[in-house]
């Protein structure tokens, strides 16, 4: 079973390169979202399978390991593994990217109000000032970044997308820290063009302040690894972890905590270097969103689990407390940042700084139970906000705006659903008890309440009591947002951006389209209300905002059912995680 | 005996599910006859869970009382439940959390059963009012679906072996009463009510789950009864730490002070919700908690000092508040927070089954007085008791029974309310000679104690006169008169003489509430503390007396003008909420709006800055390489004539 991580690489990979062989460049556009699908349907059902054959008595050994020399000259190998800190996490990825696949299929890539999608072909919007071009192959999208129309172009789209998914699963595969390091910059790149092509209005800026912020921060990383390397002459990861920083000495540890640390702390990220993302999430297009929240920052995290603590015990014992202030003061900066923003988009941003902050003070705790919040921490956070900007860009979308005030509230009379989603997404990443964002908040601040021996405790215990004051806040700016935005009776008024983003296909005439009138019958696992049938029978949806539509509730049920089945039973991630944190602490 | 608690809670859980998804399923129809049949599935799947659960708790109740008969103790403790040791334990399975275990399990003692049964009851009851006093509401469904959600909560509350656990329930009810208290969110009142009310509660939730924190990992495990057989070999500091921070979480979920302020603003739901949550159950669970830990809190004497200051001063500091509300509903939230305040003197004061006494009558007398002022409501279309007034004979089921529950919350026999809160002052009598209190404080508790006899005869007098005796207003003030926006439409309009009583539906569950509330104390006919049943019931009439001798002056005229001036800082409960208004909530949303500014200009200015610093340094290293020979040549120069300097110097 040792050729499933490479499967997980390769068939993205193949799925993308095929893409990129210029044959059927006049199939129809609708094809290439559905062949992304397929392909990253293969890869979830193969991490399916690598879940099924692990071997789940045994979390803590690397299972499935692959290594072979592939640079000899610079002891480089191709080594990959699995175990139960690496698992949840390829999982996530694997998922995320078949939904942001299976959002595609019928949305549209952007955002707002630019060219139509692949997902309403049969529309071409009459008066649209530019057309896609179908031709384009990746290489002319990716010279041609600055082209002002970003929508539209699927196959390019479709494979930056899985080009990222072999980036991001083989990041949390990798073994080799020169090869986990070439994984974790794959990534870079093909954001970069997700948020530069296909984002918002103002997508330059946000692309090149991300791709500038985290490559000087890989470069710091870069620094690091190779001082571990220079210092220990292996680049063997197991082996690494295995031997808790002996041979280093302390000065090199700290030196080495600090690169590293700084590197992965851009990518998580800490406050204060946080700056890039609130750009990058609003501009970047909702799966772009999505991806980059759901699974780039836990990279950044998974660093921190997989390398910085367990090499480095001396370093991380010294910078610990450091690492527990920046996180407690991005919790509450966080928070308090969401609390006057007025863009939902941005705020559910911001939103995950202060959730990281928690992430990262359960690694600063060093102890089992911070480790295992953390780790809980990392796969909540990248289920309930993938949910919050899938459901955001949905708003956006219909709206043509997420400014909050512009949005008027009175969601939950217009649109029922929508706002049902809305509602249980913000309560899920406030943390409320029976839901996945529960638990890792909880054993964080367990962690920080009695961290590890040799930690100064008191300082600890005001960081779980400003932690404690951060889940006031963020249920304050999550409620006060629920409140103006689904509360309230609808404005109305109809916003100039609806019409000119919508297009004819989704104003007026949704309840004639043949794919509505099945809508909300085939979706209703939420039996609530049929899109169709409310907007002609109560009045509200008359404008032909729809709600939730098939291909959403396919990408969100998912989620939401993972997000409920993890706070209702967190044995199932703790079971797994558990002895990892504990092996990888050195701990009993 | 296991299945059936498990089943207690799963039941109203699955009903909330099934409430969720399925009304509407499959067609997802609205409007007009849809809604209508929507609204009638929704009504069976909320009611027979909940009554399926409310036999299964009677039923466990039962079976572990007769389980302790052989025990001892007193009438009170038997009553409670509290006295023996016949539990039903589930099997718990052990999560690990790397240091302290979390145990999934429940317990059910005497004590548990018996609040189970109070809940599940009250939980049944307005569930059926509820149908008739949302027949026409279309998100009935849902509202049906979150009290169902509410029921399994507090039940998991009441049954959870294990504090974590415990801790979810509890915070699954805060959200249960956001939702509902926002049920009518059109108003942006409503809106913010709810906000407020979980915010406040999370405040203190917070402490009490550090306190959790506190006694799990010094008892190596969050399993109760681990803790609290662990208790003697704790050290008093950390027993106190832990009491003082779950006490924060108890005056949050429990409305005491100082976190009391969302309470009288949750009257903003649905009335039987006010009546379920905001005056039976959930307020009780912070009540119920204190009783459960209670050896924590019995081990260290100044947090009971603490509960005991904060009982004394939220009693009268609400009783007063009461006196001068126009709201009906108000006066009902303002005396909760006034009767939980005399359960917690009776825990502060060492009492636990004279507290849990009161828990439970109050729970039956307060949900009966909301229910009947929610078909007061109803009739007249108005919460304000100015466009109340002579409603006896147009509602006479309606004032019988709401008149068993005014006799219960003013301690006036044979209602059941003098009984529990007989014990209850007999208790506070008691530690004035003999107890762990301070002296002053003791003193405190017992002055407030009697002190809010008479204002709550007062004020519940007050209420009832200005509801059901005098004439109606003739219509209102216009532009006073606050209509809930639930019943109907139809009936804001309605004319004085048009107020009939409410539908069958909505009729008897007050009837069948009615019969507890009057007869629940008489296993305390035999223990009457005399002494203190005389002064309290003349106290009682007393201020009764003085009301209605001000009310009989002028029946047109509010009997609050008893208060003189202290009645304009009692209407706006001595403006507390502008105090915090000002205090915490405006500099948090300064500080806000300063933290999403800096961020853009301090924090990713110095990025942007040293990006420029960079571009700017490029540009003088460029401006020296700008292909002059003679340039280089000289700066090669002076760089030759500065090494031969310095080695001439250093050498």
């Amino acid at each position: 079973m040792n050729w499933l991580p490479v499967a997980l690489l390769a068939v993205p990979l193949a799925g993308a390169v095929l893409l990129a062989v210029p044959v059927g460049s006049t199939t129809r556009e609708r094809w290439f979202p559905r062949y992304g699908l397929a392909v990253s349907g293969v890869a979830l059902a193969l991490s399916a399978a690598l879940a099924a054959a692990f071997d789940h008595d045994d979390p803590a050994r690397m299972q499935f390991v692959t290594n072979l020399p592939w640079i000899p000259g610079l002891g480089l190998r191709f080594h990959l593994g699995v175990d139960g800190v690496s698992l949840p996490l390829v999982l996530l990825t694997a998922l995320l990217t078949f939904l942001c696949f299976a959002y595609l299929c019928r949305g549209r890539p952007a955002g707002s109000g630019r060219a139509p999608a692949p997902g309403h072909p049969a529309t071409p919007p009459p008066g649209s000032p530019s057309t896609p071009s179908p031709g384009d192959s990746p290489g002319a999208a990716s010279g041609r970044p600055s082209e002002p129309v970003g929508g539209g172009r699927p196959r390019a789209l479709v494979f930056t997308l899985l080009v990222l998914e072999v980036g991001m699963i083989g990041t949390f595969l990798a073994l080799d820290l020169l090869l986990f390091f070439v994984f974790f910059e794959v990534v870079l790149i093909p954001m970069y063009f997700v948020i530069a092509v296909w984002g918002g209005h103002r997508r330059r800026a946000a692309a090149t302040k991300f791709i500038l912020y985290t490559l000087l921060g890989s470069v710091v990383l870069l620094l690091g690894l190779l001082l571990i390397w220079a210092q220990t002459g292996t680049l063997d990861m197991t082996a690494l972890a295995r031997a808790h920083g002996t041979g280093m000495s302390r000065a090199a540890q700290i030196l080495a905590f600090l690169a590293v640390g700084a590197g992965l702390a851009v990518k998580t990220p800490m406050w204060p270097l946080h700056t890039w993302l609130p750009d990058a999430h609003t501009e970047a297009p909702t799966v772009g969103s999505v991806l980059l929240a759901g699974v780039l920052l836990k990279m950044g995290t998974y660093g921190f689990a997989r390398i910085a603590v367990p090499m480095l015990p001396g370093g991380a014992t010294v910078l610990a407390p450091w690492l527990g202030a920046f996180a407690v003061i991005g919790i509450i900066y966080g928070s308090l940042a969401c609390l006057a923003q007025r863009d939902l988009k941005r705020m559910i941003a911001y939103s995950s700084i202060g959730h990281m902050g928690f992430v990262l003070l359960g690694f600063a705790a060093l102890t089992p139970a911070g480790f295992n919040g953390a780790l809980f921490g990392n796969i909540a956070h990248g289920l309930i906000t993938a949910l919050l900007f899938f459901v955001v860009g949905s708003i956006k979308e219909r709206y043509g705006t997420a400014e909050i005030p512009s949005l008027g509230g009175g969601m939950l009379a217009r649109l029922p659903r929508l706002g049902s989603v809305l509602t249980f997404a913000a309560v899920a990443s406030l943390g409320l008890p029976g839901l996945a964002g529960f638990w890792g908040e909880v054993l964080s601040l367990l962690g920080a309440f009695r961290p590890a021996a040799g930690l100064p405790r008191s300082l600890y215990l005001v960081f779980m009591a400003l932690g404690g004051l951060g889940t006031v806040l963020t249920a304050a700016y999550f409620l006060s947002m629920l409140s103006r935005v689904t509360h309230g009776r609808p404005v109305e008024t109809v916003h100039a951006p609806v019409l000119a983003a919508v297009g004819p296909a989704d104003t007026g005439g949704t309840g004639d389209m043949g794919h509505t009138g099945g809508a909300g019958n085939a979706g209703s696992g939420e039996g609530t209300a049929d899109a169709g049938n409310a907007g002609r029978g109560r009045g509200y949806g008359r404008r032909g905002i729809r709600d939730v539509a098939p291909h959403e509730l396919v990408a969100w049920v998912p989620l939401m059912a993972l997000i409920l089945l993890l706070g209702l039973w967190p044995k199932a991630l703790l079971d797994v995680t558990g002895p990892v944190a504990r092996s990888l602490l050195g701990a009993p | 005996m296991t299945t059936a608690a498990v089943l207690a809670i799963l039941l109203p859980f699955a009903a909330a599910a099934a409430g969720l998804l399925g009304s509407r399923f499959p067609k997802g129809l609205r409007g007009g006859a849809a809604d209508a049949a929507a609204n009638r599935r929704a009504a069976w799947i909320a009611i027979v869970p909940t009554a399926v659960s409310t036999l299964l708790t009677i039923w466990l109740a039962y079976s572990i009382r007769t389980g302790q008969a052989a025990g001892g103790g007193d009438w009170l403790s038997r009553f409670t439940g509290s006295a023996g040791t016949a539990r039903v334990a589930t099997a718990s399975v052990a999560v690990d959390t790397g240091s302290v275990p979390i145990s999934i399990g429940l317990l059910v003692d005497g004590l548990a059963a018996t609040i189970a049964v109070l809940v599940t009851v009250v939980a049944l009851a307005v569930q059926v009012y509820s149908v008739g006093y949302l027949r026409d509401d279309r998100r009935y469904p849902s509202y049906s679906a979150f009290i169902s959600l509410f029921t399994s909560a507090m039940l998991l509350v009441v049954y959870a072996a294990d504090l974590l656990v415990l801790y979810v329930g509890w915070e699954v009810m805060g959200l249960c009463s956001y939702l509902l208290i926002g049920h009518w969110w059109e108003d942006r009142a409503n809106s913010r009510a709810a906000v407020k009310a979980f915010l406040v509660t999370r405040i203190g939730d917070v402490g009490f789950l550090f306190g959790v924190f506190v006694l799990g990992t010094a008892a190596g495990g969050f399993r109760i009864a681990d803790v609290l057989a662990k208790l003697p070999e704790l050290p008093p500091g950390t027993i106190l730490a832990a009491a003082l921070l779950l006490l924060a979480g108890v005056a949050g979920k429990s409305a005491q002070v100082p976190l009391y302020t969302w309470l009288p603003d949750a009257m903003a739901g649905p009335t039987p919700i006010s009546a379920l949550i905001h005056a039976a159950t959930m307020v009780a669970a912070g009540i119920f908690v204190v009783a459960r830990l209670y050896p924590v809190f019995l081990a260290s004497g100044p947090a009971l000092d603490v509960l005991a200051v904060m009982a004394a001063l939220g009693m009268l500091g609400a009783a007063l508040a009461a006196l001068a509300q126009d709201d009906l509903k108000r006066v009902l939230a303002y005396s909760t927070i006034s009767q939980l305040a005399y359960m917690a003197g009776a825990l502060a004061v060492g009492s636990r089954d004279a507290a849990v006494f009161h828990l439970i009558t109050h729970g039956a007398f307060k949900a009966l007085l909301f229910l009947c002022a929610g078909a007061v409501i109803h009739a007249v279309g108005s919460n304000l008791m100015s466009a109340m007034g002579g409603l006896r004979r147009g509602l006479p089921v309606t004032f019988a029974a709401m008149t068993i529950g005014f006799a219960a919350l003013a301690g006036l026999p044979p209602a059941s309310g003098f009984f529990s809160k007989d014990e209850v002052l007999a208790a506070v009598e008691r530690s004035l000679s003999a107890g762990h209190l301070a002296a002053p404080v003791a003193l405190l508790l017992y002055g407030c104690a009697l002190a809010t006899v008479a204002v709550t005869g007062a004020y519940a007098t007050r209420a009832w006169l200005r509801t059901f005796f005098g004439e109606r207003a003739p219509s209102g003030l216009p532009g006073t008169a606050v209509p809930e926006p639930g019943p109907s439409a139809a009936l804001e309009s309605a004319p004085p003489a048009a107020v009939h009583e409410a539908p069958p539906v909505m009729r008897w569950p007050i009837i069948v509430l009615a019969v507890p509330a009057l007869l629940l104390g008489l296993p305390g006919v035999l223990h009457i503390h005399w002494g203190t049943a005389v002064l309290s019931v003349a106290l009682a009439l007393l201020g009764a007396g003085a009301v209605h001798t001000v009310w009989r002056s002028d029946p047109r005229r509010d009997p609050a003008r008893l208060l003189g001036p202290l009645r304009r800082p009692c209407e706006r409960a001595f403006s507390v909420d502008a105090l915090y208004r000002a205090v915490f909530v405006r500099p948090t949303l300064l500080l806000a709006y300063v933290v999403a500014r800096a961020d853009g200009r301090v924090v990713d200015g110095a990025v942007r800055g040293s990006g420029r610093t960079v571009t700017g340094l490029a540009g003088l290293v460029r401006r020296a390489q700008n292909g002059n020979a003679q340039l280089y040549v000289t700066g090669l120069l002076a760089g030759v004539l500065l090494l031969a300097v310095g080695a001439v110097m250093l050498g």
